[in-house]
Parts: C-alpha cells; structure tokens; sequence
C-alpha cells in the first residue's frame, strides 16, 4: 500500500493525525522525518505516547527517509509520512522523489515573522517560498486540519493574508 | 526551616477543556486564585506550549496535568518536565482528581501522586445506579 498522508505539521504525532486521520486513513505506519528528532530518544517516546500498539513509529533523518520512500510505497504497511515544517518537506521531496503526491499541509501556528492565512496555518515570506519550491518538485499541495474540512489550494495559501485569529 | 512550597496545579488540554474544568473545580471547592492554572494548546505551536507552561509554573512546584496521555499538551508537559526533573505530569486528568489535589497538595510528592492517581483512576466507571432506575420504570 502507498504512503496514505504527506503532511507538514509542526505538532507531528497528536490527535488530529492519530484520531482525525488516523480513523479515516487506518495506518499502520507513522514515520516522522526530522533531522533533530532522529537523534533524540527521549522526545522519540514521548511522540510514541498513547498510540495505539497496532501503528509502529520510526524517526528518520531526511538522507534517510529519501532512501526509503520507494520501501514506503511498495510495503503493505499504510504509512503516514509527517515533517514538522514545509522547507523539511521540500528536502524530502528534492529531485521529483514525491512527484506527484499530495502534500497535506496541516498545522503551522503563529510565530513572530508569519502572517494568518488559516486558523491553523501561518506563513512567514520564506516558507511561502518553500512552498513555491516544494510545487516546483512537482507536489499537489493543499491545506487541510482534519479530513472533514475544506480543502484550501496552494494559490489561496499563497494569496491569503489574514488578520491572526 | 521553613515548610515546603505545596505545588500549583497546571491543567493544558485541547480546546476549553482545562478553562471549564478548573472553572468546575472552583464552583465546588472554592479554591483560591492562582492553585490551579488552565492552558489550552489552541493556536499554539509545540514550542509555544511549553513556553506558557514555563510561564505559568514561574518556578514554582508544579504538578501539570494533561488531558489524555498522546499527543500536543502531554508532549509539552513531558518536555517542560525533562528540563525539570522535579515536575510531576499526569495524564488523563478529570475532576475527582483535580478536586482531591486542591484539598491535598500540601502531601509529599511520591504521596500527592500515588492519591491522584488512586482516586482519579476509579471515577471512570460504569454507573448501575442509572440503569437499574431505567429498568425498574422501564424506560
């Protein structure tokens, strides 16, 4: 079975993903890309908190995860791939490795620096460049939290500024 | 030498969840201002979580209780807690639990812990009471 969800969430494994996409999507596999997180067991399992036993994790640097995503597509295993931000995405997708797939962008909350376009999306003017670049790769790209709600296309992310919410 | 500090308590749960149950907590045992703290993750990103953590700990011995053990608050907790070995994180919080923390807080932390979890734990329950009233009137 293919990778079943690509998505840039900077809270990773919580319960949108594990509830909200996880009952829709039934995955078997979550696999977080994250150049930090790979290297820190500690914060590996406190992600692992409270999933179910039947979904295994794996944390992967982005070299790493970029050797197997043709495993991840070709294994019976469901798999939810998830980065904590869009420019980790974009590595991933380097070199048409995610040409196209949809890539999910579902949480990126307010920081110093970014603008509201979403309730539950803020961009700063760099990550609207990568955002630019991950659909140079070849990515469909859309904005969505939970699997129930409006589906946003990358033009209106990329036009949309909004007052914070 | 002076007593030691009893812990505040910090609820951090998804949506109103921590406002309504300390609001709850207050109704029924008056509690003074400032003993339990609540924190929502909405809008916030991980890093900001574990700041308003941070922030509403102060220093301070903390027991922060979280809403259900995976995911974002527990996440932020288990986090604030690693720099601070101290700080005791529960999750699965509910109002019993809260409720025998405000009236017992001042109780060693081994101790405090082992309460909140002993009396907590048995309030999620099947409740025979109602369904027997229903079966006797037949509805």
């Amino acid at each position: 079975m293919p990778i079943v969800l690509l998505r840039v969430d900077e809270r990773l494994i919580h319960g949108q993903v594990t509830v909200g996409w996880g009952t829709h999507l039934h995955p078997d596999r979550i696999v977080v890309v994250d150049d930090e997180l790979a290297h820190s067991p500690w914060e590996q399992e406190l992600y692992g908190l409270g999933l179910p036993p039947t979904i295994e994790t794996a944390f992967e640097d982005v070299a790493t995860a970029r050797t197997h995503i043709a495993d991840w597509r070709a294994a019976p295993a469901r798999t939810i791939v998830l980065t904590r931000d869009i420019a980790t995405m974009r590595r991933l997708a380097e070199g048409g490795m995610l040409r196209g797939d949809e890539v999910n962008i579902g949480g990126i909350h307010y920081a110093p620096g970014r603008d509201a376009v979403l309730p539950y999306v803020y961009l700063s003017e760099e990550e609207r460049r990568e955002l630019g670049r991950l659909a140079e790769e070849g990515v469909d790209i859309t904005a969505r939290d939970l699997p129930g709600s409006r589906k946003v296309e990358l033009q209106e992310l990329l036009g949309g500024k909004h007052r914070r919410q | 030498m002076s007593e030691p500090q009893p812990p505040i308590g910090i609820v951090i749960a998804h949506g109103t969840l921590a406002e309504g149950l300390v609001d709850a907590v207050r109704q029924i045992s008056g509690i003074e201002p400032g003993v339990l703290i609540p924190l929502s993750n909405r809008g916030l990103s991980p890093d900001a979580v574990v700041e308003a953590v941070e922030h509403a700990a102060a220093g301070r011995p903390v027991v922060v209780f979280t809403d259900m053990l995976g995911g974002s608050c527990t996440y932020a907790a288990r986090r604030f807690a690693h720099a601070r070995p101290d700080i005791i994180v529960v999750g699965g919080v509910n109002l019993p639990m809260l409720l025998d923390f405000v009236l017992h807080r001042a109780l060693p932390p081994a101790e405090l812990l082992e309460r909140l979890l002993t009396r907590g734990r048995p309030s999620v329950c099947y409740a025979p009471g109602a369904v027997e009233r229903r079966e006797a009137t037949g509805g």
